[in-house]
């Protein structure tokens, strides 16, 4: 390996880097770091945004942009609660995704046949799936104190959080799928150059649609999980959670243009922002300085791919 | 008078670009009040010519004088200091800015940093002093295009300009449109200015040019006199007289009469108008036009990439409506588009993942893809159009631009389709992809592909095709066979469609 071919190699895997050397860092400076409880946690907190930011990265691969995710998830928190008093918890619990698959298709629509940008449409989206978040919760929050729904987010398999199995099988299914499926191939053909994708015969419409489709999917399970983990259901559950997944997809390294990129770069991007956040919290750090150092560690992220482009 | 140095002169000035030259030995003067064309068949080099003498390539070899100084390494903006101005075959303005504000865009009055509201007056000014006219308020979208040309000129002439490069300016002018223009350029050379005239409209050239140069191949052949030749000696320039290099293989004739694909009245948006044409098995038919004739459009309509309001396509023994892309791959009607990166290939994604890319249904099972199908079948594509470097997994940016064109054709022939459009298949390949290319392009067709040969060079049409049709205005004016002409032949009859 020359000069050259190592700068390539640690830009490509710089996000891994970080997270190992945050988890060095407060290892050694704190001694309730890494603790089994510890990670767990982390882990566990963090399973609904991996699992938005995973599928938002083919959204992105796509060249598309998802805003309304943070909406979508406002509604699935917002109905699995409902739904759970109403009916029955598991339909409280299923219904969020499938719910999510139902916006995020109808997103996808909105897209390709007015054919928009998606960064537009869902904007207009996002506001009105939180929009009817509130108005079904009647801006309240709704409780859902049953063992029957808090077992998603709080029960464990073999010591491990239900969550976070999953979270893996989810992330693992769509690694497959975008690596080693022709549904994958043509998401990276159409973010790659739309196009030599349309003159190679692709229904691009069909591609980009499947993409917000899955990412509504994403926003429900995420929905379900969180809802399930603090027993309580609300219209500003999903706030800010869709620039949190697309900062996550970015900080792992998939092209912000469309055409590159992988599932587990979002992964550990979310778990580089999850490292920050928990060191504070272990170290009893200022929390006026937590954005502040989020957004530094954002900026460096970004600033070492570009360096990449340049030489 | 004393003796003046030539505005511009160019020594053996040539370029190459990557390693390859597509432009050697030009030696050219231009001097005040003078208008001087360059013409060529396409490919020639005249854009890459006038890009030079715009500040905008650098020089390879040679040396380039403005007014005496040497200039060789100089850039747009510096040819501008030097009185150079250079239009742009697609026209640069700003469509949503007036009139006033794209004459002056980039020189703006100001005082700290604040705009002067005197534009119009300015303008008025530079108009009274050219005797060039427009109204000032006027947002630059809304004109015609000779008009959004006057106001390139304008701008040219606002900065002072002694020289204006003109790359093919009437390409999209009516016929009046084009008289303006050539009012407009004698008025320019009478004020001294000069023009580089770049055009493939040998009447426009002959019209108001005082020397022609001409290019062929990248080198500069000639200089002539407007006034001692005629439009045939003109030609006779363009053409040369030794026989090209390439040697084409020998096209078998096809073996049925059988009618694979039969439009009639294909009429699109895009100005494909009213176009009737056939295609038989194994065979190869050839559009010839110039670059603009509407070839690619026509191609576009048939495959759908463009929408269609009026005509018919039978495709084997069915009426084919309603088409797009998808639909046409499926039934085996392909097309290779021209440029490579923008719309043939996927840049980021493996050679691998290009080759299968329009026919993925064929290396997958339940919708995983059949990654040692898909490894085998590259190889043999790397194998057979003897792709370099031979990495499957190899990034498509690190190929040659020859190498990427026998990938994105490789890409199509893969699953041998029934009818391959193929547009430019050897622009800006080197000669021996360039016969790889050929030979593959005969022997598919012999073993059962059609081809639609679109290119820009007669002598490749008619070396490869069996029948080819000559284009004009986004219509077939003719029919050819390519054994019964010669290029001469159709080259004086696409001129004498302008």
């Amino acid at each position: 390996m020359n000069q050259h071919s190592i700068l390539r190699f640690l830009q490509s895997y710089a996000v891994l880097i970080m997270v190992v050397a945050l988890v060095i860092a407060l290892s050694l400076l704190s001694d309730s770091f890494l603790t089994t409880r510890n990670v767990l946690n982390i882990l566990n907190q963090s399973a609904p945004l991996m699992i938005i930011a995973s599928a938002m990265t083919l959204v992105i691969i796509a060249g598309g942009f998802d805003l309304s995710v943070g909406g979508i998830f406002s509604m699935g928190a917002v109905c699995s609660a409902w739904l759970a008093l109403a009916v029955h918890p598991a339909v409280g619990l299923i219904a969020a995704p499938i719910i999510g698959l139902t916006l995020g298709t109808i997103n996808g629509v909105i897209i390709t046949t007015l054919n928009v940008h998606s960064f537009l449409a869902t904007i207009a989206t996002s506001l009105i799936f939180t929009g009817t978040a509130i108005v079904i919760s009647d801006g309240r929050l709704i409780p859902v104190r049953m063992d029957e729904f808090t077992w998603l987010g709080r029960g464990k398999i073999f010591n491990i959080y239900t969550s976070i199995w999953v979270t893996a099988v989810f992330a693992v299914l769509l690694t497959f799928l975008l690596t080693r499926t022709s549904l994958g191939r043509k998401i990276f053909a159409v973010g790659g150059n739309e196009e030599a994708a349309i003159l190679s015969g692709i229904r691009t419409r069909w591609i980009k649609t499947s993409t917000f489709a899955t990412a509504g999917f994403a926003a429900g399970l995420a929905a379900s999980i969180a809802t399930s983990r603090i027993s309580m259901g609300q219209a500003s559950a999903g706030n800010g959670m869709e620039l949190q997944a697309i900062a996550a997809v970015i900080l792992g390294g998939t092209s912000i243009y469309g055409g590159r990129g992988a599932v587990w770069r979002s992964i550990a991007g979310v778990i580089l922002l999850a490292l920050i956040n928990n060191g504070f919290n272990i170290l009893n750090a200022d929390p006026f300085f937590r954005d502040l150092t989020t957004g530094l560690v954002i900026l460096a992220a970004i600033g070492i791919s570009a360096f990449g482009r340049k030489s | 008078m004393s003796l003046k140095a030539p505005l511009l002169r160019a020594d053996n000035v040539g370029v190459s670009f990557s390693g390859v030259s597509v432009l050697r030995g030009v030696n050219l003067e231009v001097n005040h009040g003078e208008i001087l064309g360059l013409v060529g068949e396409n490919g020639a080099g005249k854009s890459t010519l006038g890009k030079v003498l715009g500040g905008y390539y650098s020089l390879s070899e040679g040396v380039l004088y403005a007014g005496g100084e040497d200039v060789s390494g100089w850039k747009a903006h510096t040819a501008l200091n030097h009185g150079i101005a250079m239009m742009h075959q697609e026209i640069q303005i700003v469509p949503a800015l007036t009139v006033a504000q794209n004459v002056f865009l980039g020189f703006e009055d100001t005082k700290f940093g604040i705009l002067k509201p005197n534009e119009r007056q300015r303008l008025k000014q530079l108009m009274s002093e050219t005797g060039f006219f427009l109204n000032p308020a006027i947002v630059t979208s809304d004109l015609p295009i000779a008009d959004q040309q006057k106001v390139e000129i304008l701008r040219s002439l606002a900065r002072k300009a002694q020289m204006i490069v003109m790359d093919e300016p009437t390409s999209s002018l009516t016929k009046d449109e084009i008289t303006q223009l050539h009012e407009i350029m004698k008025k320019l050379k009478e004020r001294g200015t000069a023009i580089i005239y770049i055009s493939h409209f040998l009447d426009d050239i002959l019209d108001v040019c005082d020397r022609i140069a001409v290019l062929r191949d990248g080198s500069h052949v000639a200089t002539l006199d407007r006034n001692k030749i005629s439009k045939p000696d003109l030609v006779a320039a363009i053409l040369g007289t030794g026989q090209t290099e390439t040697q084409y293989p020998k096209k078998s004739p096809p073996k049925t009469r059988k009618k694979i694909l039969d439009v009639s009245g294909l009429t699109s948006p895009n100005g494909t108008k009213n176009v009737t044409f056939k295609v038989h098995e194994n065979e190869i038919v050839g559009l010839i036009g110039f670059v603009g004739s509407g070839r690619t459009e026509i191609a576009r309509a048939l495959v759908g990439a463009d929408t269609s309001t009026d005509g018919k396509v039978k495709l084997y023994t069915s009426d084919y409506s309603n088409r797009t892309p998808a639909k046409s791959t499926e039934r085996g009607l392909v097309m290779v588009p021209e440029d490579r990166r923008g719309q043939g290939l996927v840049i980021t994604l493996p050679v691998r993942a290009n080759v299968t890319l329009p026919h993925l249904q064929s290396y997958t099972a339940g919708g995983v893809i059949l990654t040692q199908k898909e490894r085998s079948k590259t190889e043999e594509i790397i194998d057979f159009f003897d792709i370099r470097p031979t990495v499957i997994d190899g990034d498509v940016t690190n190929y040659s631009g020859g190498n990427q064109q026998k990938i994105l054709i490789g890409k199509w022939l893969a699953e041998s389709p029934k009818i391959v459009i193929l547009d430019e298949p050897s622009r800006g390949v080197d000669i021996g992809a360039r016969e790889k290319i050929h030979r593959s392009i005969v022997e598919l067709a012999a073993s059962g592909a059609s081809f639609i040969l679109i290119s820009s060079e007669i002598e490749e049409v008619l070396g490869l095709a069996h029948r080819a049709y000559l284009v004009n205005d986004g219509q077939i004016k003719a029919e050819i066979l390519p054994d019964e002409t010669t290029e001469r032949d159709v080259l004086n009859t696409l001129f004498s469609f302008q």
